[in-house]
């Protein structure tokens, strides 16, 4: 799957965010020496195709509350894996699911799902949950709590290529 | 991104509204925000305004196209080490130079440091991953993605 040039002058013009005027698309569009239709149609096909996952708000949940979360880790029988997986990230407290390579010995767990709540009770609670939801299926299971953010940077993607 | 949590009553129905709606999606058409707001209730001038002052205040981290880089032809990778505590700081320091890494958490686990590299291209995750390894002395673990499921995850304002 790949992008053109002028799909990456719009990934590039749009990721701050769009702006805040009643044509966005438009405005845009003006920045890149496009015709709206042309933005708005790129963005559609690279929504259609996955790369534009959608167009929305994300809410900061740290200001609403949502404060505590950790990564949570599941050893899964590999068949079940996608099956359990789907269920899981399905949920609504679950921000990211992952199905990923254990590295034995040191690190038995294949499903990594990041659990958020108001508080660190919530998200054991929620835990719990999900332990329920696998059952016998998840051997082994730990959860790693963030003790500090070390780095945190946008997505940054280079003009051109 | 700000961590603080808002005052209860920071936000009235209507932005909660707007909070909850938006996150489902947002239109792409030539008057989104008369789109959107015909849902809510409320005009196009109104929308725009509380967008604004919630990004304003916080509140909002984004407001937009969501893009997935490994679609564009990008790789992510998700990689752990095992540092020892007396050298925490001097390997953040040396992890946190390479522009490829995206975030870095300290995790409390035997495994305590876990980032995430970014790159325009595959292969540049194998570089940048020994170059670490290069510069550090320490094993990176690394755990790409083999599936990532659909995300049903909303904050509820």
């Amino acid at each position: 799957m790949t992008i053109d040039a002028a799909d990456r002058r719009i990934i590039n013009a749009t990721q701050g965010g769009l702006p805040l005027t009643s044509e966005p698309y438009a405005e845009i569009a003006g920045w890149l020496g496009m015709s709206e239709a042309e933005v708005i149609d790129r963005l559609a096909a690279m929504q259609a195709r996955g790369i534009v996952r959608r167009v929305a708000l994300a809410p900061n949940h740290y200001a609403l509350g949502v404060t505590a979360n950790g990564m949570s880790v599941w050893d899964v029988a590999d068949d079940r894996a996608e099956d359990l997986g789907a269920r899981v990230g399905a949920l609504d407290y679950v921000s990211h699911c992952y199905l990923r390579p254990r590295a034995l010995p040191d690190w038995p767990y294949n499903l990594f799902a990041m659990i958020h709540g108001r508080t660190r009770a919530e998200v054991e609670a929620k835990r719990q949950e999900i332990a329920a939801l696998l059952g016998p299926d998840s051997r082994t299971s730990d959860i790693l709590y963030s003790t500090r953010i070390l780095k945190k940077t946008g997505l940054r993607l280079a003009d051109g290529g | 991104m700000k961590r603080a949590t808002l005052p209860t009553d920071a936000l009235d129905a209507t932005d909660r509204a707007i909070l909850n709606a938006l996150q489902e999606g947002f239109p792409l058409s030539h008057r989104p925000f008369v789109e959107a707001g015909r849902a809510l209730g409320i005009g196009e001038d109104e929308l725009i305004a509380r967008i604004r002052n919630l990004r304003e205040e916080g509140v909002i981290t984004r407001f937009g196209p969501f893009f997935d880089v490994e679609a564009m032809g990008g790789a992510f990778c998700l990689c752990a080490m095992a540092v020892p505590a007396e050298r925490f700081e001097k390997v953040v320091t040396l992890v946190n130079a390479h522009p490829e890494v995206a975030h870095n958490y300290e995790r409390a686990h035997r495994l305590n440091m876990w980032f995430v590299l970014a790159t325009d291209r595959p292969e540049g995750i194998e570089r940048v991953a020994r170059a670490i390894e290069a510069e550090t002395g320490l094993t990176v673990l690394r755990f790409p993605k083999l599936k990532e499921f659909f995300i049903g995850f909303r904050v509820k304002a």
